[in-house]
């Protein structure tokens, strides 16, 4: 079996003791991507999503040996090497769907998952698709027309909808 | 800024996870703080054993009252909230002692060794109960559980309901409800060499942050330093107990002179932060039969529970705004704060005034059905106008009295007039019963004559020709330093790209209040523009002679500083660089003092706030017969906020504020057995999800405000204030049911 997970694009090999730790505490403590956020540690929030080989699950909920011989992508892996952000995350800041920026990253990353499965979705789609990260500031409405504006980006300027650290 | 662009200086971090809360911040060295609580809701004689903790290995202290030097009980108007208990439990939130270890999981297993032992005492869980004569005083302070009284008296309404043709006489009751911030409380405390503690907390007012550390450490002001980093959400819920978050930690920084983390589970959080007021009201309501609203008596009781907090200041708001938007010449309104055992309770977004709408609004429509006249021609009838006198005898002609106006705004862009008639009122074909509701409020702006108000901001011009601001409110995650820049932009005739917002420590900029109380715009903002006038006047005077005009003529525009002529011109970094040639630091400082407001507190009457912000928020529902699930079909909210200055922040508000009055309406709800909370996470306690909101539109009307500098007023708690009263009258347009209770719920045996 694997001991290595990838994460955003580069192995990471996992100690025997680390096997057991939650995948959220094995990211923001050892691999310190903060940009994984704990909101409720029971899988009620969303706020700790990540892409594990494209889909969309929720960090808090799983162990670190889940994970091993998969991608794991989180909010850092989303931006290209040279610093340019990807369109979900440029669509975010545009529509104005980014408040206290908590639930942000857990949101880019079930849009991204998303986008990459339905690259046109409609509003119910997004909508649907968010259901599990919870936000308090923004009401969604911006964050559902922040997913539509990305698949906008991509479509029209022909861009990617790899994350960034895929290219 | 181009209409409906965006702006947020802190966009990119929030979306590339580079954004830094407390939780992500560490030092080397750092140790961990766990809190302890126990399970009484109320006992004395309390006794701590931390033998066992202090003796696992990596156990570094156990701290409890014993080692406060300072004082533990502190609080923002009564000093009765124990940062530890000493002796006597009065909540199941209560914290006993604090573990600290070298890691996280080192404190959690100590904090479970901790040995509690007390004598219960029977809680107090009721407000009937608190107010009956024979029960228990809870506060340590006063004699009775009555904690305020407010009163108005306006008028004298008594003799004038027997010429009343309708009395409306009716009670509602509102729940207690969690702010909801998606990130816990969090601190991380480093005690610094020159024997200042810094503080990097998840607490949205880093002076009361300062003041209650200050307590509990027994030191002055100036030996702590708070910080201003990325907060996730505050809506009011981060004042007291996050405070006390980050003064705990502080204490472990310096009884053990290393940094201190501590970070709240979802659980430590709900348990123990304040919630918002739960209220009984009772209205009696005397109306002719033209439907002009004659006569108002009311009583409110709200459950302060264990401390008070700030019950007095939420409570004498709901005493102003007591008869919603209308103008009322007769009332009498009794409003009580009422200790129990239960959760304590405090600020939150509304603060005071959604149990009151919920009340009031719900009574408007009564009134219409039983006179049969329309919902909108009794709110026209009774509603404030301009230069009408308010409940408490503010006669408000010094600022547009938009209320019609954004009334109108709602009903035309929802199409109210016509799908009123279409309401199923109980009655339809298929299993969806359809309804449309809608209410209006008017909100003081910032604290009113509840507290002090005033806000400074300063400007630091570098030489290169960029430009530091900063102000005394505080990032919440709302957008304020967003907003703070793009009127510093505006006032100086530059661009955004030369402006940064410094981040804020309570040791350089003075203390300006609480960034609560719909303030943070209009206070902030105003301050800037005084700021940016005296930068503007040095500039002018030590370049005019360059600029080859009188001081007089320089203006700020195009991103140059301008004389007379199009030749004469400089580029900022020309201008801060001949400054400082001529040895002229470019600085300015600006306070912004809110206009005056009076109060009188015998008779509740006087100016209660220098100006209003005008609202109006419509819902659509269906309501299945079958199950009586309540569906939200559409939204829309009309606002006059003044002035927009960041467009798409501020509908942001709009949309994020309605949705937490959606909770507030259908869902949520703090629950408890005995005293002790049951919902302490989002499983048990529901907030709504993508899925549960319908589309919503925000229509933003701006009547320039004379009493902010730069017009605009605020918009964070009028977002959230209504939305419960108009889905409530939804619901009763569709069932023909009235709900007096929140969260609404619809029995499905009440619609066969
Ligand atoms: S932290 Fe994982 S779902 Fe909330
Ligand atoms: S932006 Fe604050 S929780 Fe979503």
């Amino acid at each position: 079996m694997s001991n290595t997970i990838t994460i955003n694009n580069k192995p990471v090999t996992v100690t025997e003791e680390q096997r057991s730790m939650s995948l959220l505490t094995f990211l923001r403590e050892n691999q310190f991507l903060h940009g994984v956020k704990n909101g409720c540690e029971k899988g009620l929030c969303g706020s700790c999503t990540i892409s594990l080989d494209d889909r969309a699950v929720r960090s808090c909920k799983m162990t670190v040996e889940k994970a091993l011989g998969k991608s794991v992508i989180t909010v850092e892996g989303m931006e290209y090497e040279d610093g340019t952000i990807h369109p979900l995350q440029q669509a975010f800041i545009d529509a104005g769907a980014v408040q206290c920026g908590f639930c942000t990253p857990g949101m880019i990353m079930s849009s991204y998952t998303l986008l990459l499965k339905n690259p046109n979705p409609s509003r119910e789609e997004v909508r649907k698709a968010l259901r599990g990260n919870l936000c308090r500031c923004t009401g969604y409405q911006q964050i559902v027309d922040a997913v539509q504006l990305a698949a906008k980006y991509i479509e029209e300027q022909g861009l990617s909808p790899l994350a960034g650290c895929l290219r | 800024m181009a209409e409906g662009k965006t702006f947020r200086n802190d966009g990119y971090a929030k979306v590339t996870g580079r954004a830094t809360y407390a939780d992500d911040i560490s030092f080397a060295g750092t140790l961990h703080m766990v809190p302890v609580y126990a399970d009484y809701v109320a006992a004395k004689n309390v006794v701590i054993d931390s033998s066992k903790a202090e003796a696992l290995p990596g156990c570094i202290r156990v701290l409890t009252a014993k080692d406060v030097p300072g004082i533990t009980n502190f609080g923002q108007i009564e000093q009765d909230y124990p940062m530890l208990i000493t002796d006597t439990i009065r909540s199941w939130g209560d914290v006993l002692a604090l573990t600290v270890a070298e890691t996280r999981e080192i404190a959690l297993a100590a904090a479970a060794l901790v040995e509690i032992t007390a004598d219960p005492i029977k809680p107090v869980l009721t407000m009937e109960e608190a107010l009956s004569p024979y029960a228990r005083t809870v506060p340590s302070y006063g004699d009775s559980n009555i904690v305020v009284h407010h009163k108005m008296r306006h008028g004298n309404p008594d003799p004038l309901f027997d010429e009343c043709e309708l009395i409306i006489e009716e009670d509602f009751t509102t729940q207690m409800i969690e702010q909801g911030y998606m990130e816990p409380e969090s601190a991380i405390c480093v005690p610094r060499s020159d024997g200042v503690i810094e503080i990097y907390g998840s607490m949205q007012h880093p002076f009361s942050t300062r003041r209650f550390t200050g307590a509990l450490l027994g030191e002055p002001l100036s030996n702590i330093e708070v910080y201003t980093i990325a907060v996730g959400g505050g809506f009011g819920g981060k004042d007291d107990t996050a405070a006390i978050v980050c003064a705990r930690a502080a204490l472990g920084a310096r009884i053990l002179r290393r940094p201190v983390k501590m970070t709240y589970t979802r659980e430590w959080s709900i348990r123990e932060s304040y919630k918002r007021h739960p209220y009984k009201l009772h209205y009696k309501v005397g109306v002719t039969s033209e439907g002009l609203i004659k006569a108002v008596k009311t009583e409110m009781y709200a459950d302060s529970g264990a401390y008070l907090s700030v019950t007095p200041w939420v409570t004498w708001r709901s005493t102003a705004q007591c008869c919603g938007p209308y103008a009322v010449d007769n009332v009498h309104a009794d409003v009580y704060g009422v200790a129990t055992n239960n959760l304590f309770t405090g600020a939150m977004r509304g603060f005071g005034s959604p149990q009151v709408n919920f009340a009031t609004e719900q009574i408007i429509d009564m009134i219409a059905e039983k006179l049969k006249m329309h919902p909108l021609g009794v709110r026209r009838i009774n509603m404030v106008k301009q230069g009408s006198t308010t409940v408490t005898g503010q006669v408000l002609d010094d600022h547009t009295v938009s209320m019609e106006e954004v009334m109108n705004n709602t009903v035309h862009e929802i199409g109210y007039r016509k799908k009123f008639e279409k309401c199923s009122l109980g009655k339809s074909d298929s299993d969806e019963l359809y309804g449309i509701g809608l209410a209006i409020s008017y909100r003081g702006a910032s604290l009113g004559a509840e507290g002090m108000d005033f806000c400074s901001a300063i400007i630091n011009g570098q030489y290169d020709g960029s430009i530091l601001v900063e102000t005394g409110i505080h990032e919440n995650g709302q957008g304020s330093d967003s907003v703070m820049m793009m009127v510093l932009a505006e006032e100086l005739g530059t661009n955004l790209k030369r402006i940064r917002y410094k981040r804020s420590s309570t040791s350089n900029i003075p203390d300006s209040g609480s960034t609560v109380a719909t303030r943070g715009t209009i206070m902030g903002s105003s301050s800037i523009v005084l700021a940016a006038k005296q930068f503007k006047e040095l500039l002018s005077k030590h370049l005019a002679e360059r600029l080859k005009c009188t001081p007089e003529e320089v203006t700020f525009h195009g991103d140059k500083i301008w004389g007379l002529t199009y030749d004469q011109s400089l580029t900022w970094e020309e201008a801060m660089k001949e400054l400082f040639l001529q040895r002229v630091t470019p600085y300015a400082f600006g306070t912004f003092q809110a206009p005056d407001v009076s109060w009188d507190e015998t008779n509740g009457q006087g100016n209660a706030y220098f100006t209003y912000v005008y609202s109006c928020q419509a819902a659509e529902v269906s309501v299945n017969k079958k199950t009586g699930k309540i569906k939200l079909l559409n939204i829309v909210a009309s606002h006059d906020i003044g002035k927009a200055i960041n467009k798409a922040m501020l509908l942001g508000q709009i949309y994020g504020g309605i949705t937490q009055g959606v909770g507030y309406a259908l869902m949520e709800e703090v629950t408890s057995e005995e005293g002790r909370t049951t919902s302490l996470n989002f499983d048990k306690y529901k907030i709504p999800r993508t899925t549960d909101l319908p589309e919503m539109t925000g229509i933003v009307v701006e009547n320039y405000d004379p009493h902010s500098l730069t017009g605009a007023k605020g918009i964070g708690e009028p977002a959230l204030e209504l939305i419960a009263p108009a889905i409530a009258n939804a619901v009763h347009n569709a069932t023909g049911i009235r709900c007096k209770s929140l969260p609404l719920t619809i029995n499905p045996e009440d619609l066969a």
